[in-house]
């Protein structure tokens, strides 16, 4: 792995292949979780951890898993390492697994991680598939935190509610004042659907911005590479 | 004949390996599972400890009291369809304080789980969630660690309650005729929350004396 590749993932990850706003994929925790900022990034890095795992694991593994039952075998491997990761939070992070629980168990059912393993990990080298993955939950993870935020400040007038289950000497921002009524749609799960839906708009706002701005000048040296990993990762 | 042949061979190893994996990652959660028992033993007595602390004041009873355990059968009255546990408080002689589990399923998803003390003059001392699967950032705010309102958390308010002080039709929120407050947009885990505690509670007051005097970790109410 070069470092031309390095930043085509990391760009991929981030924006142009975004799991949230460009793919769509793994809506299930971002409408269960992204109430508030705490939840959803706590709930994204554990996506990540395991989309890594995955994603190492398939990649190593690859050459042992015949085509026909590549499928079963990765949701065995996905289960198997949710399961894991979902124990040793239990045992070494006791007051964080209180707090993301029932959450955990829900990352084998969101479809990223198993997209991820399918498209990039099952044929690409060990390196490259955990690099991606870990880009591709990163980009998740901004998203779902931008999208807690939102919602989070709209609904309860609040940043960063609950950050002392994380850590006691860390408190929330009160950011509106105390007598804030509240907005209990924004909590509320059709909440998580207009606050995704105006994310997408400006995702797209931007993108075609940029891309207005590219035809008018000679073209930068990102697009202009022949998209290496755009197939692999487009596909599912 | 011969095409039979490798389709069969194709199939028989394809389930082989499809065995094999499925052996080697259920060793691998198995091995997690033996390797992290002791360390979530540890953190469940831990967090039960520091449960019980916030529903009693630790200097109130001199016993141990996670030992001075009595276990509970199906209790329909406590809504324990498997049964639970009762921890006694004692200082010396003197009975201080029955720790009562209960759960409910009149929550908005799934069982809502309680530990309630009671003192034993009858007076609620507190009340804590330890399981729920209320919608999160709005009926979440039962358990006080999602409670919003850090100041004076909703459950708080079974501290100054007795089940002699309060009729028991006026044992309710507010909103259908009770001395209970709510949340606004989320009644229905407060009235949960708010009915299982009541019958906790008269549950207890009215057996407190045979709770109190039960061999330690006997079944309570069972035949010998």
């Amino acid at each position: 792995m070069n470092l031309q590749e390095f930043r085509e993932l990391t760009y991929n990850g981030l924006w142009k292949q975004n799991t949230g706003l460009a793919q769509l994929l793994g809506l299930c925790p971002i409408l269960a979780v992204s109430t508030s900022v705490v939840n959803a990034t706590s709930l994204g890095l554990a996506t990540v951890f395991v989309m890594a795992l995955s994603n190492l694991t398939v990649a190593t593994l690859r050459e042992f898993i015949p085509h026909e039952i590549r499928i079963p075998v990765f949701i065995l491997i996905i289960a198997a390492l949710t399961t894991i990761v979902d124990l040793m939070f239990n045992a070494f992070f006791h007051d964080l697994y209180l707090v993301l629980g029932i959450f955990i168990p829900l990352i084998v059912t969101n479809c990223i991680v198993l997209a991820r393993v399918e498209a990039f990990a099952a044929k690409n080298d060990p390196l490259s598939s955990t690099v991606d993955a870990v880009m591709m939950g990163l980009g998740l993870v901004w998203v779902l935190a931008m999208l807690g935020a939102a919602r989070e400040l709209l609904g309860a007038g609040t940043l960063f509610a609950g950050i002392e289950m994380i850590h006691p000497s860390l408190s929330a921002w009160q950011i509106f004042p105390d007598d804030y009524p509240g907005f209990l749609l924004a909590i509320l799960p059709p909440g998580a659907f207009f606050t995704l839906g105006c994310l997408i708009a400006a995702y797209n706002a931007i993108n075609s911005r940029l891309a207005a701005r590219a035809r008018k000048q000679p073209p930068a040296t990102l697009t202009a590479e022949p998209p290496a990993t755009a197939e692999a990762a487009g596909a599912s | 004949m011969s095409t039979d042949q490798a389709a069969l061979r194709t199939s028989s190893r394809t389930a082989l390996i499809m065995l094999v994996f499925s052996m080697i990652f259920t060793a691998l959660m198995a091995f997690t599972y033996d390797l992290t028992l002791p360390a979530i033993e540890a953190s469940r007595l831990e967090t039960q400890q520091r449960l019980i602390n916030e529903v009693l004041p630790p200097d109130s009873y001199d016993n141990d009291l996670l030992s001075d355990v009595l276990l509970l059968g199906p209790t329909p009255e406590l809504g324990l369809a498997q049964g639970g546990r009762i921890w006694r408080a004692r200082h010396g002689q003197q009975a201080v304080a029955l720790i009562v589990e209960a759960r409910t399923g009149d929550g908005y998803a799934g069982e809502i789980a309680l530990v309630v003390a009671i003192h034993s003059n009858g007076l609620l001392s507190g009340v804590r969630v330890t399981a729920h699967q209320e919608t999160p950032g709005l009926g979440d705010y039962i358990d006080p660690a999602k409670d919003r309102r850090k100041d004076m958390p909703w459950i708080g308010q079974f501290a100054i309650a007795s089940w002699k002080d309060v009729d028991t039709s006026q044992w309710a929120v507010r909103k259908d005729g009770g001395t209970f407050g709510y949340r606004t947009g989320a009644t229905i885990s407060a009235r949960a929350v708010v009915g299982a505690v009541g019958r906790a509670t008269a549950w207890a007051s009215a057996r407190q004396d045979a709770l109190f005097s039960a061999p330690t970790g006997s079944t309570f109410g069972a035949q010998p």
